[in-house]
């Protein structure tokens, strides 16, 4: 069975752009359009990976990331935050959060689906 | 004339001042050094220069008449005082000029304190020495301890040790463990040492006081004033100065904090233009890599990837431009056109070139506007801008399918205000401040971010301004939004 990735971004041309790649890789895509969308979804649907943006409406990235660290039975879940935001203390922020990846926008599509295809293979 | 007699009338110049420096407690260096030049100018004038004349140096004429022919100024008949033999003419002139000038500077400029000291010792040295042994020579009763007490009344105890002991260690000894004999030249110390704290006459009179019982002169109250009076001045002086230092400070402070917010601001402003650069940009990198790897896409994605490419491409253009915009409009090196302007032409302007939007959306537009109005000044092109903006924006939020824009023009008392109202799903009254500062956009839940800079409104707002007008909005949520400006009448 294909693994399911949650892409949470408030950008259209940028959900696309990630849908199309990891589509292609043979991932099955959920996208949500803010945070609370995206912590909905964890819930629904139980992902194996979630695409973080960080500035999001309503629920910013870091709170998403806080919330399903803070449920032991979510542990499993891979996080990778996806931030334009790239000063140290940001990507730091991130992973002190519990996010498993910080990747900094604009990245290399390559680069991404191979960091992806790595954390998932584990 | 001998050149002995001349010399005589020479060294006879310092006769006053040596004198007066030894009787005179009122006389001054100034004073000494006035009298001395005075006398010796005349000595020159009366004694030299015909002398000089004389041997041919000079022109005899001098002599004769006077210089430029002055005759009250003649060298050997100074002031016409004639009849006298040259050495006694010259010494009454050099005379009168030298103790006149001594006593005149002496008294006009008053003696500092340590002058006043100074020649005090000078001048009651034989009383002091005659009474008591005086300071120097003094052989009395007063013990080291009692001095040391004096001290640290004025100095405090710790000043007072630090001071006997630096005394005790130039004289080779080691105080308190030695004893300190109490002589003149400990008693001659301590005074000077509370002679720096309190005044040197105050000083004297305190140590007299522990050393031997003897009333104050007047002459002593009245230096004392005297000191007091400077030291107040002095003090008055450094408050001044310590008042304008806190000032400055305080200044420097407040500038300070200005600055560091001014940097914390930049900061964010950077943090902000990276991200609202990087975000297009990732959209960008992303499908143009997707395009280079995969040459097999069906045409109809190939076509929808490069449209977001180009659209993407267009927000970065349009942000830079609104950025360099900004820049220009802050810094206030905007170049402003003013000229008269008929709103009633800049609103059908601004329509019609939004008319392809309106229409791709599907947007009802309705124009009202009066049949006169007053013209306003400002620049065209910036005002269009603003139009321009507000339409957009509007198109952008209204519901798609269901568009309305209703745009109005009326008078007010002193100027023309202009409505652009929608039917988009309005703007929390929380929201609405934010929305003009700079890359504040209001997220909606249910729709994607609003494309756009985030730039416009705030750019809108700071010409509108300029011309001396507002901008506005007014909107609940889920009832469309009513942005208004006003431009003054001309």
């Amino acid at each position: 069975m294909s693994k399911k990735i949650l892409v949470a971004d408030d950008e259209p041309h940028i959900v696309a752009a990630l849908q199309f790649l990891l589509q292609r890789s043979g991932f099955e895509v959920l996208v949500a359009r803010n945070g609370e969308e995206a912590l909905q979804l964890v819930e629904a649907a139980a992902p194996d990976m979630v695409l973080l943006d960080v500035m999001m409406p309503v629920r910013s990235g870091y709170e998403v990331c806080r919330r399903i660290r803070e449920r032991p039975e979510w542990d499993r879940i891979k996080i990778v935050m996806l931030s334009a935001k790239g000063r140290d203390a940001e990507v730091n922020k991130g992973l002190a959060l519990g996010a498993d990846l910080y990747i900094t926008k604009p990245f290399s599509t390559r680069d991404l689906v191979e960091k992806v295809e790595g954390l998932l293979a584990d | 004339m001998s050149i002995g007699l001349i010399s005589f009338a020479a060294v006879a110049q310092f006769a006053p001042v040596v004198l007066g420096g030894i009787f005179w407690k009122g006389g001054t260096r100034r004073g000494a050094m006035a009298a001395l030049i005075a006398g010796f100018v005349v000595w020159f004038y009366t004694l030299l220069l015909p002398a000089l004349a004389r041997s041919g140096w000079l022109p005899i004429s001098l002599l004769e008449h006077g210089p430029f022919g002055i005759e009250l100024l003649k060298p050997l008949q100074l002031f016409g005082l004639a009849g006298l033999d040259q050495i006694t003419h010259a010494m009454i002139w050099s005379m009168i000029a030298n103790i006149g000038t001594y006593v005149a500077v002496s008294l006009l400029a008053s003696a500092s304190a340590d002058e006043h000291r100074q020649a005090s010792l000078f001048v009651d040295v034989f009383k002091q020495s005659g009474e008591a042994g005086g300071a120097r020579f003094w052989r009395g009763t007063a013990s080291a301890p009692e001095l040391y007490n004096v001290l640290a009344r004025f100095l405090g105890a710790a000043g007072a040790e630090e001071s006997f002991r630096q005394y005790a260690a130039a004289k080779g000894l080691q105080w308190p463990r030695d004893r300190l004999e109490a002589d003149a030249a400990l008693v001659h110390y301590v005074e000077v040492q509370l002679g720096g704290a309190i005044g040197s006459a105050s000083a004297r009179v305190m140590i007299a006081s522990v050393v031997k019982e003897e009333a104050l002169t007047l002459d002593e109250v009245r230096e004392i004033l005297d000191e007091a009076s400077q030291v107040v001045v002095y003090s008055h002086r450094l408050e001044q100065k310590s008042h304008e230092l806190e000032a400055a400070t305080a200044e420097l402070r407040e500038a300070n904090e200005r600055l560091k917010e001014l940097d914390r601001l930049k900061d964010d402003f950077v943090s902000t233009v990276s991200h609202e650069l990087r975000t297009p940009l990732t959209s960008i990198r992303a499908f143009s890599q997707i395009l280079l790897e995969e040459p097999e896409l069906e045409l109809e994605q190939r076509k929808k990837f490069l449209g977001i490419i180009t659209k993407e491409t267009e927000r970065l253009t349009r942000l830079i431009n609104q950025m360099l915009d900004l820049s220009k409009l802050e810094s206030g090196r905007a170049e402003w056109q003013d000229a008269r302007l008929d709103m009633r032409e800049v609103i059908a302007e601004t329509v019609t070139g939004m008319s392809q939007v309106f229409g791709e959306r599907d947007i009802k537009v309705e124009v009202s506007v009066p049949d006169r109005v007053a013209p306003v000044r400002g620049d065209v092109d910036r005002i269009i801008q603003v139009m321009l903006n507000l339409l957009s924006n509007a198109a952008k939020f209204c519901d798609a399918g269901r568009g309305r824009i209703e745009i109005a023009l009326s008078e007010q008392v002193g100027a023309l205000r202009v409505d652009v109202r929608d039917n988009g799903p309005g703007i929390d009254p929380s929201d609405q401040k934010e929305i003009f500062d700079k890359f504040r956009q209001v997220g909606d839940t249910l729709t994607a971010k609003p494309h756009g800079s985030g730039l416009g409104l705030h750019i809108s707002r700071q010409i509108v301004e300029h011309f001396g007008g507002r901008l506005w909005v007014e909107s609940r949520r889920g009832a469309g939004a009513c942005f208004s400006f006003t431009l003054p009448h001309e």
